[in-house]
């Protein structure tokens, strides 16, 4: 690693132990490339999915915080500013001729405008936003439950999971296939706290936290709040769509259930 | 009391959860660096202050190069090359906070280090729950771990051995020193349960469940640094431990967590 240098003993010893931890690194290395040690790795988050749902109520609410203990910056991760043509236009005239699309495996598909989704029930709430990176931030978030959403739309009793279809590219790689998109359960979906947010601490939602639309769902971690939702589709299956594990993030290795 | 004596020093539940737990300890802090690494800045409460960090790494220009710097309660000191950033011969600077070297895996990829994590996280939960229902059970926490009044009576003259390299011989060393029970048990008992409460503090899952816990440690951020700290403090333990085998009988002292058998010293020189 270093230049050819005289070992005095100590410098020895540390030659020794980072080689050793190299050797060591390196095995974890190649171990972290075997399929069946990925397959065991992953297999924690199925342990640690049923052991969170086995102790939190369908109905547990995350903490809900005052005004007091908002961010003063809340930071914005992930895409900021999506490059895509249609939302950038979008974007420059305020979202008017915007809709929202529920459709999949509903009775009767519906698209909304910002206008109608305002003019349903909404529901405030300040929460923590705890990001896979470490940080968290409280905000404070007005939108529409999505279980209203579904409900309107009338979901079909094969319908397994419901899916988010995103108009930003993290990567920016110019192809639709790469745009974000996440995936919850039905029971996140009828959680009253799982909201479309189109309000963020009392103003019109900004573009770095996803305008128009953000999910919100309180008791997982930030990367499964899809930012700028265009589309919301039930489905029975995730395996078809996009990498087939569920979400942009998951489809590189990230668990589908980020409860921890 | 004068033969070199061999006991059966270590039960077979005590070998075997002791060397899972070293294997587990190890993936859990590499793999805890590498999430560290994700965002290597430590907070006090519920949110993170991003412009007051009780602890961060980073990089920071100096003229025309970057060093990397840690800066503690707004302290700044120079830790270039291994904390905050370290620039290669070609001139690449990579920021980060602890070096590649000591991370799982040994480059930046958080989500593997998240799936190292979580996986031997529930190893260590089994590990240590077989470990403590075994102790309970079977005594050794009451017999072996626990110290009596006359340990704690003891414990200056103890100190004063240690501090001089001089380890009990003859009957004395068949039992845990008061100084060895004290560690073992502020590790069994409080620093380990302490890693995973405030692991288990930083799940947005687990919050929701129970969550009186964060009001116990201060925030979600605040249990992050906890959980750090502690971290920490089980490093320092493991390397003073290591110091300790290493100089009170290595060989002896790994036989014994290996088969289970001691020697003992004879405490006098046989008349």
């Amino acid at each position: 690693m270093s230049g050819e240098r005289e070992l005095d003993r100590r410098g020895f010893l540390t030659r020794g132990l980072a080689a050793a931890s190299t050797v060591l690194l390196a095995g974890c290395d190649d171990l972290s490339e075997q399929p069946w040690v990925k397959r065991v790795l992953d297999s924690a988050e199925t342990l640690t999915r049923v052991s969170q749902r086995a102790l939190l109520s369908p109905t547990a609410l995350a903490r809900e915080y005052g005004e007091a203990d908002l961010s003063k910056e809340f930071k914005a991760n992930g895409s900021t500013d999506p490059d895509d043509a249609g939302y950038k236009a979008h974007a420059a005239n305020g979202f008017v001729d915007w809709k929202l699309s529920v459709a999949g495996l509903v009775e009767q598909p519906i698209d909304l405008s910002l206008v109608e989704l305002r003019a349903m029930p909404s529901r405030t709430q300040i929460t923590r936003h705890d990001c896979v990176e470490g940080w968290s931030c409280i905000g404070k978030w007005k939108g529409v439950q999505l279980s209203a959403l579904l409900d309107r739309a009338r979901l079909k009793p094969n319908a397994r999971y419901v899916v988010f279809y995103c108009a930003d590219n993290v990567f920016e790689t110019g192809d639709d296939k790469d745009k974000y998109y996440e995936s919850i359960g039905l029971q996140d979906a009828y959680h009253p706290q799982t909201i479309l947010a189109y309000e963020m601490n009392d103003q019109t939602l900004p573009v770095a936290h996803g305008a128009p639309l953000r999910l919100r769902v309180e008791r997982q971690l930030g990367y499964k709040m899809a930012k700028y939702v265009m589309r919301v589709e039930a489905v029975d299956d995730l395996a078809k769509i996009g990498g087939g594990r569920g979400g942009f993030w998951e489809d590189l290795g990230y668990e589908w259930y980020a409860g921890i | 009391m004068s033969e070199r004596e061999v006991i059966y020093r270590h039960s077979g539940t005590v070998r075997i959860t002791h060397w899972i737990n070293a294997l587990v300890l190890l993936v859990l802090l590499m793999s805890g660096l590498q999430i560290f690494n994700a965002h290597p800045a430590l907070y006090l409460g519920s949110k993170s202050t991003f412009d007051d960090p009780i602890l961060a790494m980073g990089a920071m220009q100096d003229g025309d190069n970057v060093k990397g710097v840690t800066s503690v309660f707004g302290h700044v000191f120079d830790t270039d090359g291994v904390l905050g950033a370290a620039t290669d011969s070609e001139g690449n600077v990579d920021e980060r906070g602890f070096p590649w070297s000591v991370t799982l895996p040994g480059h930046r990829d958080l989500s593997t280090g998240r799936r190292w994590h979580f996986f031997f996280a529930w190893l260590f939960l089994f590990n240590g729950l077989a470990y403590l229902i075994w102790s309970l059970g079977s005594g050794h926490l009451r017999h072996d771990l626990a110290p009596t009044g006359s340990d704690l009576k003891h414990i200056g003259a103890s100190i004063r051995e240690h501090a001089r390299f001089k380890f009990p011989k003859g009957e004395e060393a068949k039992r845990y020193n008061v100084l060895q029970k004290l560690a073992y048990l502020i590790v069994a008992l409080v620093l380990l349960p302490l890693m995973l409460l405030t692991g288990l503090a930083m799940s947005p899952g687990m919050d929701a469940a129970f969550p009186a816990v964060l009001d116990v440690l201060g925030g979600r951020q605040s249990a992050r640094t906890i959980h750090f700290i502690t971290a920490s403090g089980i490093v320092i333990f493991v390397a003073i431990h290591l110091f300790m085998v290493l100089v009170s009988g290595l060989w002896n002292n790994i036989r014994s967590m290996i088969t289970g058998r001691y020697v003992i010293e004879p405490a006098k020189e046989k008349p």
